[in-house]
């Protein structure tokens, strides 16, 4: 008979063979436990804005009629039959059009010449597109930047909280927004300034070269949509709230309005508008071309970064 | 150039102007500027029409320093003029009937945001009045569309988002229709101004080329416009619409939303593609079954109606029906009666509405006729409102409506085969547009016992002055189109001249 130890209540093996029988927990005391909140039922509903389910509720049981699965089985069949047969109309007008490319199609006609041949010395644009909208046909650009400020007001009147639900969503959005990213931060500190600089060269070039205030624009609303990502509210307010985005695009609107009114007032009125075309070519040149595409430059930018803010948490 | 031509022009800018002035204005200061921008725009539009009425002739209008086939152009006439100044009379008269409503409906920090929508949208269909550029058209149709949304979804509660929702897919459908049209028809022709494409069309109808492509973008223009005005069977996003956005908003875009865009298609026809040949063509026989079907079905759906709102918005579908029919008959005078229709349609429709809330606003907020018994009595004027109206939509003789179903009568009976199906149509509407009305009208002038008036009155939201004045102001308006019409006819017809 072997000598028993008398140091066997403690060593290891007497706390693995305890915690195989269950009796011993080696991690109790040592870990912070957090009990699991209790679960809190959701305020009930407001029934009023769900009256259109229950009245589908309360109506028959749309899923087992007969009746009603037949239509279903109808309105299919006879949608694709519609989406086919449109389909196939709008292939065959396409095959019917003037070929692409085709010089005897109507399209090139004299329009188009002059906006090549003399587009340059009548806008003093190098770049024609920018040319084109900007000064032979301003009046839809006008309506375009209209279009998107009024889509950006549908979005506020959609998804603006006012004050009372602002605090509330503030801290929703702190809970499910990961900040503090170290990769995203740090890539954004390289990145956002030269997003912000091509963006800010692609407008300010916009009648010399490819791009123009749509598309620098964008590119400025996705750089302040990065930096909004990396660094959260608190820093973006610093530059950028409700008032900044009102009297921005109230600005650049503005501005692109009373320019362009004189320009057609004149125009109309056979005056001469009297503002110089300049040396083609020079950053500072093709009259209000320049300063027209920085307006929609920065009207599309903040249009871009406002949709973002009233999706993410309804506010600035 | 007298300085009056300048006119139509200062109108569409002065509108955008203001709705983007009023995105930093309060509420109420973006009121006022839309109430006076409605009127310094009627002065305008009326001038306009003053002017073309005594010169006798048409103008276009550069929108810069290059003439036609490059740079923008708009283009002013006689009906030009009348439209203009008869929408803005509308859309002034049904904004100030719905100003009470506004207040209390709409969230106190969006109140310029509505006042902003009004603006473009004013802007937009004044745009599409005055516009002779294909592509303007386009781009005030979606700030046209848009604006609508808006309107209608600034109510916020959920059946005004469902509504928004219907809306905007049936009209953004009809928008890429119309856009595809146009682009085809630019790859045909390689015009964007109206004059030019006619003179682009006309030779292709001659040589003969490219006939197949021609004839869908016919169609798609056609079907894609329909769409967005709510032709029969594309009218499902009517009654949402109507019945659940705020009472100036169902007012406004009942009368001139939907009329806006056939507007644009008369134009397009009459300035693009020829009337001679779209009016010779098997296009319009297409919307004459269509309008035929959509003034019975509408009447028909309105019958079952048991919600006053929605009723009237059917009854808008049996009317976009009539609009249709007239373009449909392929005659001129088919589409005066269909022009004289869009105003007199527009005069009692916006008074229906108005007069409609005001009757719910007695009845503790209900629109359902068996709350709305004895309405009447609580609310005289808008009751007398809703009178006229009904008789208007009806066509008792002295009202706009008589003068608009005397007119499809009389260009009913110039084509023999059509004749019958217009008239018949015609009677069959009548008898049930009157089931529906004389049903209504009987109902709020029916009398409740005295405890249930007071207690329905005890609730009613106090009565505006806004109201009565705007009830007030539309009556007369029917009754200066019913017994004044020659006048405006003639206009019409020297208008609808000018046009080809």
């Amino acid at each position: 008979m072997s000598k028993q130890r008398s140091d066997y209540p403690g060593s290891r093996w007497d706390k693995f063979f305890r915690w195989l029988h269950g009796e011993y927990d080696p991690f109790a005391g040592m870990l912070e436990t957090k009990r699991p909140e209790e679960h809190q039922a959701p305020p009930p509903l407001d029934p009023s804005a769900f009256d259109l389910c229950a009245a589908e509720q309360k109506g028959d049981d749309v899923d087992h009629s007969r009746q009603i699965r037949r239509f279903r089985i109808l309105y299919k069949l006879l949608s694709c039959v519609l989406c086919v047969s449109i389909s196939i109309i709008l292939l065959v007008t396409v095959a019917n059009l003037p070929h692409f490319g085709d010089p005897a199609a109507p399209a090139n006609n004299e329009v188009s010449q002059r906006y090549i041949e003399k587009g340059l010395q009548e806008t003093g644009a190098v770049n024609i597109v920018t040319g084109m909208i900007l000064d032979y046909r301003a009046f839809d650009t006008f309506g375009e930047s209209t279009v998107l400020f009024c889509a950006a007001c549908c979005v506020l009147i959609l998804l603006r909280i006012d004050d009372s639900g602002r605090a509330k969503a503030e801290e929703h959005d702190q809970i499910y927004e990961p900040k503090n990213d170290l990769i995203l931060e740090q890539a954004a500190r390289i990145l956002f300034p030269f997003i912000m600089l091509f963006g800010v060269y692609i407008v300010l070039n916009g009648h010399l070269s490819p791009g123009g205030g749509f598309s620098g624009g964008a590119i400025m609303g996705a750089g302040l949509i990065l930096y909004l990502n990396a660094f959260g509210f608190q820093k973006t307010q610093r530059f950028f709230t409700e008032k900044t985005f009102r009297y921005i695009s109230l600005g650049a609107l503005m501005f692109y309005c009373c320019a362009k009114s004189y320009s057609f007032f004149t125009g109309a009125n056979h005056l001469p508008s009297g503002i110089p075309l300049g040396t083609p070519g020079a950053i500072l040149s093709s009259g209000l071309i320049f300063y027209l595409n920085i307006c929609v430059g920065l009207v599309v930018a903040c249009t871009m970064y406002a949709f973002f803010v009233m999706f993410r948490k309804g506010g600035f | 150039m007298p300085f009056v031509c300048n006119f139509p022009f200062f109108s569409i800018v002065l509108s955008m102007f203001c709705g983007i002035v009023s995105s930093v204005l309060s509420g109420k200061n973006a009121k006022k500027l839309s109430i006076g921008l409605l009127c310094v725009n009627l002065c305008l539009s009326a001038s306009v029409l003053a002017y073309t009425l005594s010169s006798g002739e048409s103008y276009v209008y550069m929108m810069g320093h290059f003439p036609a086939p490059w740079g923008n152009e708009i283009r002013a006439g006689v009906l030009e003029g009348v439209l203009a100044s008869f929408f803005c009379v509308i859309m002034l008269l049904a904004l100030v009937g719905g100003l009470r409503h506004i207040a209390q409906e709409i969230e106190s920090g969006k109140q310029n945001l509505y006042f902003i929508m009004v603006d473009l949208l004013l802007a937009s269909l004044l745009a599409l009045i005055y516009t002779n550029d294909l592509f303007t058209a386009y781009v005030f149709v979606e700030i046209n569309t848009i604006a609508a949304c808006g309107m209608i979804m600034i109510r916020q509660t959920g059946r005004s988002y469902v509504a928004a929702a219907r809306y905007m897919v049936m009209s953004l459908l009809g928008s890429g229709l119309f856009l595809i049209s146009l682009s085809t028809l630019y790859g045909l022709t390689g015009q964007l101004l109206m004059t030019p494409a006619q003179g682009a069309v006309a030779a292709l109808r001659a040589s003969g080329q490219y006939m197949e492509p021609l004839t869908v973008t016919i169609a798609l223009m056609t079907v894609g416009l329909a769409i967005k005005s709510g032709l029969y069977p594309f009218h499902s996003w009517m009654p949402e619409t109507y019945g659940y956005s705020t009472a100036s908003s169902s007012a406004i875009l009942s009368s001139l939303v939907s009329k806006g865009y056939i507007i644009l298609l008369i134009k397009i026809y009459y300035r693009v593609l020829g009337s001679e040949s779209i009016m010779h063509g098997k296009i319009v026989n297409l919307l004459f079954v269509f309008g035929l079907a959509g003034m019975i079905m509408g009447s028909i759906s309105a019958i079952r109606e048991s919600d006053i709102r929605r009723m009237i918005a059917f009854s808008s579908v049996a009317q976009i029906g009539y609009i249709y029919m007239g373009l449909g008959l392929g005659t001129e005078a088919g589409v005066i009666a269909s022009l004289f229709h869009i105003l007199s349609h527009a005069a009692s429709k916006g008074l229906l509405f108005i007069s409609a809330t005001g009757l719910s606003d007695v009845s503790g907020g209900s629109k359902r006729f068996k709350d709305l018994r004895g309405a009447g009595y609580r609310n005289p004027m808008a009751a007398a409102g809703f009178t006229v109206g009904a008789m208007s939509m009806v066509g008792l003789p002295l009202f706009a409506g008589f003068i608009s179903k005397l007119l499809f009568a009389t260009a009913g009976v110039q084509d023999p085969t059509k004749m019958l199906p217009t008239l018949i149509c015609l009677a069959v509407s009548t008898v049930l547009n009157t089931v529906y009305f004389l049903r209504t009208v009987l109902t709020i002038f029916t009398p409740v016992d005295a405890d249930a008036a007071s207690k329905a009155k005890a609730r009613q939201i106090t009565r505006g002055f806004s109201l009565k004045l705007s009830v007030l102001c539309f009556i007369v308006l029917n009754l200066v189109l019913g017994l004044f019409s020659d006048p405006i006819v003639e206009a019409l017809q020297s208008g609808l001249h000018m046009f080809s």
